[in-house]
């Protein structure tokens, strides 16, 4: 026998329930992620963004919620995986030969294809510098008598290669139309959807789904073009 | 045969709760040793499925859709009367009462029509803690309109879908029934004859659409609720499954049929639009409320919607308002229906087929606004429109009229029962208590006051003189039966013939719409009985149903239920021949005023006529019962 | 008109199926799809083929029995049943492929016929409100606002078709068994079982295959009924509610 809760977070509702929260929780990581990045934009050398890099790295609790971070992304990978699986599977053995698109967006009908195309990038972006920062050898400069490593010359190195940039910018645009339903949807699975909040949560997704990647992609272009 | 009505003694407001109190009870411990079968899952059937399976009876519901929520009680639209006089405008139980039987030309039993004015509130109750969203007022009460003419505003109503909701509630108490484990529900399973033990029903055969199985079910008690036999006319409103088999069987066991000729023609229907016309769809009769309905007054061939502008006022025929003055075009169906054939008789009918009339919104529009007629009746023009590919906005609409409903059906007694010991017919499949015309939002109430409030009482009264024990279904007498039916099974699929079921159908069809449908006349009668005897004879010789029995076979199914339908047609002009009166839906042609309008003959004619069959191709047997009126008056209809 | 037909044909529940081509050279832009395939049927049985099966009942867009997947959408381009689309919709020399409805709860009966029984032991496992028939107060003793009526009425108008899990890539049959606790919920009548209701109804349409909800909304594209979105998060909140406060937990058997 399964207790309630067994029974609930394996429901249907309660596993996309879950991937509603990871989601959530993810979209928020975005956020800070893009606040931190932006410090690159400065023309300090470097120098704010490696602080901030620095502080990231080394903070207890945003160790622990780093920790938390990749528990999220994980879950949030695996879920989908079985959910794709058993969607699959919901459908039957013989699928329609005929298929339209019109009655939905194609963001909502490729959302596992987004979601590997993100997770392909991610596994690029966290060789190249998260495990760079942590279990790698990186440059290291002094500010005030402090030593931090000097993530932003990494970034340079990394930002003066057109492949890269190209990678990194179409990876945010699948970003975006991840984004674009998965912020409304997340919502919608909590079970909020009111005439009053939709047209907010509406804008709000829709404007996070638009500038937060195109921030990230910025980025990287204005390093490459030095704007 | 002495037919005994079994109404009761005394006053009339009396009788039911009399009767209620003299009918015999079965001890609660001891339903569960009953079994009841349900044929048709419709209003009338889910509810009384439903009430009796919380009274604690077994009960075994079958229908031939693959689920009861299906069954065609589903398209009602208009709404369910009660006389609950919510609106303080002077309704009441005798006023319900006595406007049904008035509407019914003075055709059906005081003390049924009283019961079921009485029970009418009880409906409502009950729908509502079910959860039937009724539409409300904005102080959260429930509101009414008036409806189908009628004086006081009775009519309970969920937007445009009252049956769907009615159904879908009663289903729900059904579905409740059998998560309990009390309620065995068949679907895809259709009822092919009822099986007497001892002159009492105890059964029934059945065969399973899907995989042709042959069944045999026994009970203590048999409720047939499996709807009206419009189909017989190929061309109605009804569902394309909806059939007379079930009721045709019992009555060949045995059953009286009550009032055959007694069918209803509904005035607003989307008009034929040609040979591949499968069914009729029905158009709420609230929009003549607006439109005027009218036919040029000189015959235009072939006049499309888009040219009646063309037509000059002066040169339009509004013939309801030019004939009926007082009522113009909201005279009752049967009249609205009788006028339109007449003019398109007379070659004045508009459309390709000249078999139309125009329903014509424009004066509405331009004196109320668009908007407001888009408010009161936008579903109906996108649904017209939808259909027909013209915008009622912009031209005027085209209607026909439709068969809709039959009034006749087995004949039963105060109980319910047929003339078989513990056989029954609920809802529109016995000869009902509208008499010879239903009124608009009655058919709903009286499915459901006989599954709900009539059945669960007078079924006790039968089960309490019944032995617990079960029969077999290895007896010889389900064992002929279940051989007769797979006989007649083989024997339809041996023929091979030329012509497909649907074509013996559609003849059928136009015979009956020909000769027995709005206006009817004895030479024209004649000719019908002996169309329908050959065509008959040819079914039997000609007939192709491709596949075979056990399958999922359509064909099959639709030449069991045509090769009923074959029989029951003669029945109805036989019916029809011998009713020399008009009462309404009937018009006899014979018995007219000097202006046209229906003539009863009261002192010949007020009786229920009940047929006896007599076996294959032999005449049946006239039954009379007298109907006597204590309470009202019998008066002339007249809407001039 | 002249059309090619493109009809999934298959014998059996356990046959292996497959498509045929018919062309059908009798269409009328007047007839509604279903008499499209009634004419194609006499001519099949005139040549003495079997006739092609299809659901169908009322043919008034309301009993919820007609199907068919027609060139990749659920009843067909118009958002209406396939009973009420017509062959004005269609052009001339067009090629249309009718599948039937595909979603492992609704296993194939034969050709274009599927069983939906799945909704039916959805609606078994708490779709009702127990009452018994009789002693039940008067109809107007429960007052309820009007727009909570109404918005319970959008949601019980569902027809119980299987277009929804016919449009959704995953199959799911959340729009359906959101209507009918919407329905319930949103009613006074409806309250007292609330929770037991909705935690049986969600258990029971996992049980029977459905896939997952991912908010593509195409359910609510198709709905000949236009059945809102809105009740699906409705089902989310009441479930989750449901599951996290309930303090009974029935797994099955009726409400007495």
């Amino acid at each position: 026998m399964m207790n309630w809760f067994t029974r609930f977070i394996t429901s249907t509702l309660g596993r996309k329930l879950i991937m509603a929260l990871t989601g959530l929780f993810l979209i928020l990581f975005l956020a800070v992620h893009l606040t931190g990045n932006l410090q690159l934009l400065k023309n300090d050398g470097g120098q704010a963004f490696n602080i901030y890099a620095e502080f990231m790295s080394t903070n207890p609790l945003i160790q622990f919620i780093s920790k938390g971070n990749f528990a999220f992304i994980l879950i949030h990978v695996l879920l989908s995986l079985y959910l794709t699986v058993q969607n699959r599977k919901a459908r039957g053995a013989e699928r329609y030969a005929v298929s339209s698109a019109k009655s939905s967006i194609w963001a909502s009908r490729n959302m596992g294809i987004l979601g590997t195309l993100i997770l392909i990038f991610l596994v690029v972006h966290l060789k190249d510098f998260w495990a760079q920062m942590h279990f790698g050898s990186v440059a290291v400069v002094n500010y005030n008598g402090h030593d931090v490593r000097d993530l932003a010359a990494l970034v340079d190195y990394w930002f003066a290669k057109e492949w890269y940039v190209a990678l990194y910018v179409f990876c945010m645009a699948a970003l975006a139309f991840h984004l674009w339903h998965g912020f409304t949807s997340a919502f919608q699975t909590l079970g909020l959807n009111h005439l009053k909040y939709n047209p907010v949560i509406n804008f709000v997704g829709k404007a996070f789904a638009l500038i937060v990647p195109a921030l990230f992609a910025w980025i990287p272009i204005a390093m490459y073009f030095n704007i | 045969m002495k037919l005994d009505s079994k109404i009761p003694e005394g006053p009339l407001a009396e009788k039911w709760t009399k009767h209620k109190f003299n009918l015999k009870l079965v001890n609660p411990a001891n339903k569960r040793k009953y079994d009841i079968i349900v044929v048709g899952t419709g209003l009338a059937g889910a509810s009384a499925a439903a009430s009796l399976a919380e009274l604690g009876y077994n009960v075994k519901t079958f229908c031939f859709q693959d689920s009861p929520r299906r069954a065609h009680s589903i398209a009602a639209q208009g709404g369910i009367n009660a006389a609950k006089n919510y609106q303080n405008d002077g309704d009441s139980v005798y006023r319900l009462f006595y406007d049904t039987i008035k509407g019914g030309d003075y055709r059906a039993r005081e003390g049924n029509v009283y019961r079921l004015a009485e029970v009418s509130v009880n409906i409502i109750d009950q729908c509502v803690a079910q959860g039937v969203p009724f539409a409300r007022e904005y102080g959260g009460l429930l509101a009414n309109r008036s409806f189908g003419g009628a004086q006081v505003s009775r009519t309970f109503y969920a937007r445009g879908q009252t049956g769907q909701q009615l159904l879908l509630g009663a289903y729900s108490a059904m579905n409740r029934q059998i998560a309990n484990g009390k309620v065995k529900s068949y679907t895809r399973t259709e009822m092919l004859d009822v099986v007497l033990v001892d002159g009492k029903a105890r059964g029934i055969i059945t065969r399973d659409l899907v995989t042709g199985k042959i069944e045999a079910h026994s009970a203590h008690a048999v409720l047939l609720c499996t709807g009206g036999y419009g189909n017989v006319f190929y061309l109605s409103t009804n569902a394309k499954g909806s059939n007379a088999t079930a009721a045709w069987r019992a009555h060949k066991k045995g059953a009286l049929f009550g009032n055959p000729c007694f069918t209803q023609i509904h005035p607003t229907c989307i008009p034929v639009s040609g040979d591949h016309q499968s069914k009729l769809t029905l158009m709420s009769e609230s929009l003549r409320n607006d439109g005027r309905v009218w036919v040029p007054k000189t015959a235009v061939k072939g006049l499309k919607a888009s040219d009646a502008v063309k037509i000059a006022e002066a040169d339009r025929d509004y013939f309801l308002e030019r004939r009926y003055p007082s009522f113009g075009n909201l005279v009752p169906r049967d009249v609205a229906s009788r006028n339109a054939k007449y003019v398109c008789d007379e070659g004045r009918g508009v459309g390709a087929t000249g078999l139309a009339v125009f329903l014509d919104f424009s004066d509405a529009i331009k004196r109320d606004g668009r908007k407001v007629i888009e408010a009161k009746y936008g579903n109906l023009f996108d649904m017209y429109k939808q259909i027909t590919g013209d915008d009622p906005y912009e031209v005027p609409m085209m209607i026909y009229p439709a068969v809709h409903y039959t009034m006749g059906g087995l004949w039963v007694d105060y109980n319910l029962m047929t003339t078989v010991p513990g056989l029954y017919a609920l809802g529109e499949a016995n000869f009902s208590d509208h008499g010879a015309n239903r009124l608009g939002a009655s058919a709903l109430m009286q499915g459901l006051a006989d599954g709900y409030f009539v059945i669960p009482y007078t079924i006790g009264d039968y089960l309490a003189g019944m032995p617990y024990e079960k029969v077999s279904t290895d007896r010889p007498e389900f064992k002929e039966a279940v051989q007769q039916v797979t006989d007649r099974i083989s024997k339809l699929l041996s023929i091979k013939g030329r012509k497909t079921v649907d074509e013996f159908h559609r003849e059928l069809g136009l015979t009956m719409w020909e000769y027995c449908g709005m206006s009817r006349n004895e030479e024209g009668l004649k000719k019908a009985k002996k169309k329908i005897q050959e065509l008959r004879a040819e079914f039997w010789q000609n007939v192709n149903v491709v596949g075979s029995h056990n399958e999922l076979n359509m064909e099959l199914e639709k030449a069991n239920r045509v090769a009923d339908f074959l029989e029951l047609g003669e029945l109805m002009v036989d019916d029809a021949l011998n009713r020399s009166e008009s009462c309404g839906g009937h018009f006899r042609e014979e018995s007219a005023t000097e202006d046209g309008e229906a003539k009863r003959k009261d002192d010949e004619f007020a009786y229920v006529a009940a047929w006896e069959y007599k076996g294959d191709n032999q005449p049946e047997v006239l039954h009379k019962e007298e109907l006597r009126f204590e309470n009202v008056k019998l008066t002339q209809r007249s809407y001039k | 008109m002249e059309l090619t037909l493109k009809i999934w044909r298959q014998k059996g529940p356990n046959d292996k199926g497959g498509f045929k081509t018919y062309k059908h050279t009798h269409v009328s832009p007047d007839m509604s799809f279903l008499e499209m395939l009634d004419v194609l049927n006499t001519e099949l049985i005139k040549k003495g083929e079997e006739p092609v099966h299809f659901d169908h009942d009322c043919r008034e867009g309301i009993c919820g029995m007609c199907s068919l997947y027609i060139n990749g959408r659920p009843h067909g381009p118009l958002q209406t049943t396939t009973c009420q689309l017509h062959m004005r919709s269609f052009r001339d020399g067009q090629t249309i492929t009718i599948e039937p409805w595909r979603a492992k709860p609704f296993p194939i009966i034969k050709d274009l016929v599927v069983d939906r029984s799945a909704f039916e032991r959805i609606q078994q496992a708490g779709g009702y409100i127990s009452v018994n028939t009789g002693g039940v107060p008067d109809g107007n003793e429960i007052p309820i606002p009007k727009k909570i009526a109404d918005e319970a009425m959008d949601a019980a108008t569902c027809i119980g078709c299987g277009a929804c899990v016919a449009a959704c890539k995953n199959a799911s049959a959340m729009l359906f068994v959101s209507a009918k606790v919407s329905q319930l919920a949103l009613l006074p009548q409806g309250k007292p079982e609330r929770k037991e209701r909705v935690e049986r109804m969600v258990a029971q349409m996992d049980a029977e295959g459905f896939g997952a909800c991912t908010n593509t909304r195409a359910c609510e594209a198709e709905c000949p009924k236009g059945i809102s979105v809105t009740n699906i998060a409705r089902l989310n909140r009441e479930y989750y509610s449901a599951m996290l406060s309930s303090y009974e937990i029935a797994s099955k058997g009726g409400g007495d």
